[in-house]
């Protein structure tokens, strides 16, 4: 069956077989045609203000639907700001098609008016990319695009389509069938290594699960319950794992990490045995790789390949589905178990007990002034784990990874691998659309939200009410606090002086939300309560807040885990713990 | 530090050099040689590929390789289990005088003479890279004017091919509102 129409309409067919429900996107000269079609399909377009929107937007969405986000924009500028969060979704493995136009073939290589290599360009942080000049390969494109970036590792694919292939005639086919060669996700575990790996778990006497963002990409959340009470070993997540072992649990030992928890970081360093589902050994999490975990032997599933031994040798790789592989290792272990096992109850209670002497926490500000980190535990607190929380980069994401709490997978968004500042408002206004029904809070930094706060006009004007806290502490804190710590407090250019301008209320109010403000510890639940009752707008929240606190504990970069800090040159007392 | 060859299937797909010698620039992978060209199936490009790297980071290079959607196989090739040649051409000064000396030499190594004037010929030779070493050491006392080397090209010994062993031509099939059935 095929119709005759145009490349623009091929496109846009293509897109709504590919099961398309909302796009974000702007459109300019070179995609022009496919806007055209647009207007009357059954996809919801969202006109973002600025093309990095749109494409942290479809990462929002896709992060809180597990379904491929779509982002589209027009060639040279258009394209190029999309390369920020294409290389966001490479690295924390979002599953993302970008669609750009592209000058007309014939001018493809003359540098004419809004021509970017955009197919070039995003390379190396693509899954895959396409440029389509043929008319004809549009629905071929497209329905490999789909498949590639949500199958496997998940990734972002653009598709990069010159406007004379837009105009054309061309019939529309959606094909039958994909042929891709050269990609054949391995989804199955194989067998020898699962056995492997359960022989290894019920040797072990000083296991540890590390658990990476796959097991949320994977939907194992539950599978991940089952073998973490049968083995009973202690749970930590990492960044872009929160959420996907509840907070709640007595097994689960927070974050690992630069900022992670003493318990976790240490449950890490001492273990005799990783069981590492769907992580990759990020420095972030090993601090110095030769002092990470030495006596640890590592059980590495992941579907990736390549990131098996990357960082660290595993001594049973694992390759597959986590969902699948951590099914196949639920009998195998019990299988092992019933022949004997190692005791556990010495490593959990040495565990267990550093965990208790080292809970996360900060002190009140001495002046009376807002904690930040009192602010992000009372949003939590009063909107509870069923809300989404999506953090820019900085301190207040490392303050919203450790006290929100975080019960379900797919609540905690965040750019861990890129570090993207400006993340948290278009990643919010997407969450919001892939979860109308739940309610999502933004907390950002002053320094983030002032890089892409144009979207709440966007969320304003689409009926998208997402919750905004601005951590305001007028500074770039993180980087404030590297200077407080390694620069003598030489705090060069650190200062946004954000307290003074822009007033967030006003600014709030011209794009068309609620403006609040608030700066003592007294007013925060009120604040809270008269945010979270708002539901038909935008809010916006200026948390005016103590510009010294700093993120603790802390492992400073290249250094050894072993060096963790849980206050300025305070190292947890060692001799008082039998690790 | 190593020295490995790759024998890589790639798809014949517009961008997939770039794809290749993007990948081995990003990642720090030092390339000795790399050298492309068609196949027996139009479809397929063979690239032949002589790195450089640690034994243990070998395997990362070929799963790194291997994540690229174009890229179809990747097989190393042992000196042992493998042709290897590489194409060599050279311009050397040579005149009716020495033409009996050259002529000595070319008949050691194979080599043979492609063009030739009044002070210079250039030659043609095939070989591993030892051979064609040994024969510009043994042209170099005639004069080098110009030379061009191409990069390694090998093939497997025996009957054997990685065409036939991993071509699949196996379809994915996409349904109709295709997003669900592609999602974990």
């Amino acid at each position: 069956m095929s119709k005759k129409m145009s490349g623009a309409s091929s496109l846009v067919q293509s897109l709504e077989s590919a099961g398309v429900d909302v796009m974000f996107g702007i459109p300019g000269g070179a995609i022009l045609p496919a806007y055209d079609p647009i207007f009357d399909s059954s996809i919801r377009h969202i006109l973002v203000r600025h093309e990095q929107g749109a494409g942290h937007a479809a990462t929002g969405y896709a992060q809180v639907t597990g379904r491929v986000g779509v982002c589209i924009a027009t060639s040279g500028p258009g394209a190029t700001n999309l390369v920020t969060p294409l290389a966001d979704a490479a690295m924390d493995s979002v599953p993302l098609v970008a669609i750009t136009g592209q000058v007309p073939s014939a001018a493809i290589g003359t540098d004419a008016f809004q021509e970017a290599d955009i197919r070039g360009i995003t390379m190396p942080f693509t899954k895959h990319n396409y440029l389509i000049t043929d008319p004809n390969d549009i629905p071929r494109a497209i329905a490999e695009a789909f498949y590639i970036a949500g199958t496997g590792r998940p990734g972002p694919v653009l598709v990069d389509i010159a406007k004379d292939a837009l105009q054309k005639e061309t019939d529309f086919v959606w094909p039958k069938g994909l042929s891709l060669p050269g990609y054949h996700p391995q989804l199955e575990p194989e067998n020898q290594a699962i056995k492997d790996a359960a022989a290894l778990i019920a040797q072990s006497a000083k296991p540890v699960f590390y658990v990476g963002g796959g097991v949320i990409k994977a939907n194992a959340s539950k599978e991940l319950m089952q073998l973490a009470e049968l083995v009973g070993a202690p749970v930590v997540t990492t960044l872009m794992a929160l959420g996907s072992f509840p907070d709640s649990h007595p097994q689960h030992f927070g974050m690992p990490g630069m900022h992670g928890t003493v318990g976790a970081v240490t449950a890490l360093q001492k273990a005799d045995l990783l069981i590492t589902l769907g992580a990759r050994f990020d420095d972030r999490v090993t601090g110095k790789l030769s002092t990470f975990a030495v006596n640890a032997k590592v059980i590495h599933a992941d579907i990736d390949p390549a990131e098996i031994g990357k960082n660290r040798f595993a001594d049973v790789p694992v390759v597959g589905d986590l969902k699948h592989t951590i099914s196949a290792l639920i009998p195998a272990i019990k299988a092992e178990f019933a022949k004997g096992r190692a005791d556990l109850a010495p490593w959990l209670a040495s565990m267990n007990k550093l965990r208790a002497t080292y809970p996360l926490g900060y002190d009140a500000p001495k002046d009376g002034s807002l904690s930040p980190q009192y602010v992000i535990e009372r949003i939590s607190a009063l909107t509870g784990p069923e809300a989404i929380y999506v953090a820019g980069v900085g301190q207040h994401q490392m303050w919203a990874a450790q006290f929100v709490k975080y019960e379900n997978p797919r609540t905690w968004l965040n750019s861990g691998g890129l570090g993207t500042m400006g993340y948290a408002v278009p990643a919010a206004m997407g969450a919001k659309v892939g979860a109308p029904d739940a309610t999502v809070w933004a907390i950002d930094g002053d320094g983030c939200f002032q890089m892409t706060n144009q979207e709440l006009v966007t969320c304003a004007l689409n009926n998208i009410p997402i919750k905004v806290a601005i951590i305001n502490n007028e500074s770039l804190g993180m980087v404030r606090q590297w200077q407080t710590l390694f620069y003598e407090g030489r705090y060069s250019n650190t200062n946004l002086e954000s307290k003074r301008v822009p007033d967030f209320v006003k600014l709030a109010d011209a794009m068309g939300c609620v403006g609040l403000t608030c700066d003592r510890p007294e007013d925060v639940d009120a604040i809270i309560k008269k945010a979270n009752s708002i539901n038909d707008q935008p809010v916006v929240v200026d948390f005016r807040v103590f510009r010294d606190a700093m993120v603790w504990p802390m492992v400073a970069a290249g250094t050894s885990n072993d060096d963790i800090k849980i206050a300025r040159e305070m190292a947890p007392d060692w001799d008082s713990q039998e690790l | 530090m190593s020295t490995h060859t790759l024998s890589v299937l790639v798809e014949n797909s517009p961008g997939v050099l770039a794809r290749v010698a993007g990948l081995f620039s990003r990642r720090a992978y030092n390339i000795d040689s790399l050298a492309v060209g068609p196949t027996e199936n139009p479809d397929i490009s063979r690239m032949t590929i002589v790195i450089n790297v640690e034994s243990h980071s070998l395997d990362q290079v070929i799963r790194q390789l291997d994540k690229l959607v174009n890229v179809i196989h990747i097989a190393e090739l042992k000196l042992t289990d493998s042709v290897q040649a590489e194409l060599l051409l050279v311009k050397i000064s040579a005149t009716s005088k020495n033409r009996f000396d050259v002529d000595a030499v070319l008949d050691t190594y194979g080599a043979a003479i492609v063009d030739e004037d009044a002070d210079s010929m250039t030659i043609e030779a095939t070989g591993d890279a030892a051979k064609i070493s040994d024969l510009l050491n043994a042209l170099e006392r005639f004069g080098i004017r110009e030379l061009a080397q191409s990069g390694l090209v090998a093939i497997e010994r025996g009957s054997g091919s990685l065409a036939d062993r991993t071509l699949s031509t196996q379809s994915i099939p996409t349904a109709d509102s295709g997003q669900a059935d592609y999602q974990n």
